[in-house]
């Protein structure tokens, strides 16, 4: 076992970590995001909608990630440049780039999961407290903003912070669309050293921590929400 | 822009020069090792959970172990890392009783990869479903003088089916698409199968496209299958309130 590589890869490794972490945050954030769309489009939206944002679900839940990935890169990569006046325009270094198509893919495939997550989590309010806020005089958006939403996060957070750490542990796959991600620093170092094991290992040992890290902040979070336990 | 229908069958169709035959092999390649993998692990995942429940301290130790690493490491890694230490560790064995070194069967060692990680979850699933048979079930078998294995098979194995169903149907779902994993190190299975008509056409989007249908179609099929399962093992269970579907 040897180490000493690290001494003059240190920089790159840290910026390929920096765009995991990256990813991460940008696809749970604009997933869950979107997860709250599709959650309610489920639970109280008309034929249609709840038609749409369950196929969406059955489509992201139902195909691998890396199909989903490569479609985006290889096959919408293809056809944007056929968009008249795209390839000129201000986004397409943005467009251009396999970091892009990663974040995005990502972030539908987190909201497909999270979407099902929260849509248990709705049913699972009780009728008691969304009668007491309609009771109120509550508009349907407050009675979402102030009850709905919230209750249904607090019952959902346990299997939240689950998700979160399966999304991280999906995040390497990016480096198959030329994202520079810590994985992709750890393939350079064993394609220029010639070390099958020693890159894999220090890669391992960042997304362990990383997950102990998510762990111990779901564990505050839930510690903060007042329980009747 | 966009090619004409004609020319889109004509890309999928099952003959070459269409890409269909082999996007269909690949399926079948990915079916494959994900039964493989299945039943590996399973195998793996029946000895784990009833040596977590030994109550044997080293192996428990060690078990615990295994499926944490495997859980808390990502697939990707786990498949790289484990795929070359798998040929790396086969050959080195076959040197140490001076054999010559082989070239390992690509699927081998995908099925042996997949298993192995399989296993750890399936042990996981196993451990819970067999905690949550009643207790006096089993003491019951006990006192009518029943042998571990007659008790395994007539009790333990109905009692905890029902309940392993769910979480076992989910693994099976979730290695079918695992299974694209093993792409990267270059077995042709359906993804990689895909990325090659797109190279060579052009037309990635309408394979990416096909083959995720083809994955979907694997999925939907399943789903189905296990339902029929699980009312097959459920049979004759009380239900506890109104079946919805979802």
């Amino acid at each position: 076992m040897t180490f000493s590589w690290i001494v003059s890869y240190w920089p790159l490794l840290l910026a390929g970590a920096g765009q995991t972490v990256l990813l991460l945050v940008i696809s749970v954030a604009f997933g869950f995001v979107v997860a709250i769309g599709l959650a309610f489009a489920q639970v109280s939206g008309g034929p249609l909608t709840q038609y749409l944002a369950r196929g969406y679900c059955t489509f992201f839940r139902g195909t691998p990630l890396l199909i989903q990935l490569w479609l985006l890169y290889y096959g919408v990569g293809a056809l944007l440049p056929m968009i008249p006046g795209l390839r000129q325009s201000l986004f397409w270094p943005i467009l251009r780039e396999g970091f892009f198509f990663a974040a995005v893919s990502f972030t539908l495939n987190y909201a497909a999961y999270e979407a099902e997550v929260l849509r248990g989590a709705l049913l699972a309010v009780s009728k008691g407290e969304l009668e007491a806020g309609r009771a109120f005089g509550m508009r349907p958006f407050t009675l979402i903003r102030r009850i709905w939403l919230p209750r249904a996060i607090r019952i959902a957070l346990p299997t939240i912070g689950g998700e979160i750490v399966m999304q991280l542990k999906a995040t390497p796959l990016a480096f198959t669309v030329t994202v520079m991600d810590l994985y992709a620093v750890a393939s350079k170092v064993r394609q220029d050293t010639l070390l099958v094991y020693e890159p894999l290992i220090v890669v391992t040992v960042f997304y362990l921590i990383l997950t102990a890290i998510i762990a111990r902040a779901f564990r505050l979070i839930e510690a903060q929400v007042p329980s009747r336990r | 822009m966009a090619a004409a229908p004609q020319g889109v069958l004509d890309l999928l169709s099952p003959y070459p020069p269409g890409w269909g035959g082999t996007l269909l092999m690949g399926a079948a390649s990915t079916i494959a090792i994900s039964v493989g993998a299945f039943l590996i692990g399973l195998l793996l995942g029946t000895g784990g959970a009833f040596g977590k429940l030994s109550g044997n301290r080293p192996l428990g130790l060690l078990l615990s172990l295994y499926t944490t690493a495997i859980r808390a490491i990502p697939e990707l890694i786990l498949i790289v890392g484990l795929y070359y230490a798998g040929m790396d560790g086969l050959n080195r064995l076959l040197t140490a009783v001076n054999l010559p070194a082989i070239e390992v069967n690509g699927f081998v060692v995908a099925v042996a990869v997949l298993g192995f990680v399989q296993g750890a979850y399936v042990t996981e699933v196993l451990r819970g479903a067999i905690l949550a048979i009643p207790v006096g079930q089993i003491d019951a078998a006990k006192a009518f003088g029943m042998g571990p294995m007659l008790r395994f098979r007539r009790v333990i194995l109905p009692a905890l089916l029902p309940n392993a169903l769910p979480g076992l149907a989910n693994l099976w779902m979730s290695i079918t698409k695992d299974s694209a994993l093993v792409a990267v190190v270059g077995y042709q299975e359906l993804a990689l199968a895909t990325r090659l008509a797109g190279a060579s056409t052009k037309h990635y989007f309408i394979f990416f496209l096909a083959s995720a249908l083809l994955y979907l179609a694997i999925t939907l099929v399943s789903n189905i299958v296990f339902n029929l399962i699980e009312r097959h093992v459920r049979r004759g269970q009380p239900k506890p309130h109104e079946e919805h579907t979802a």
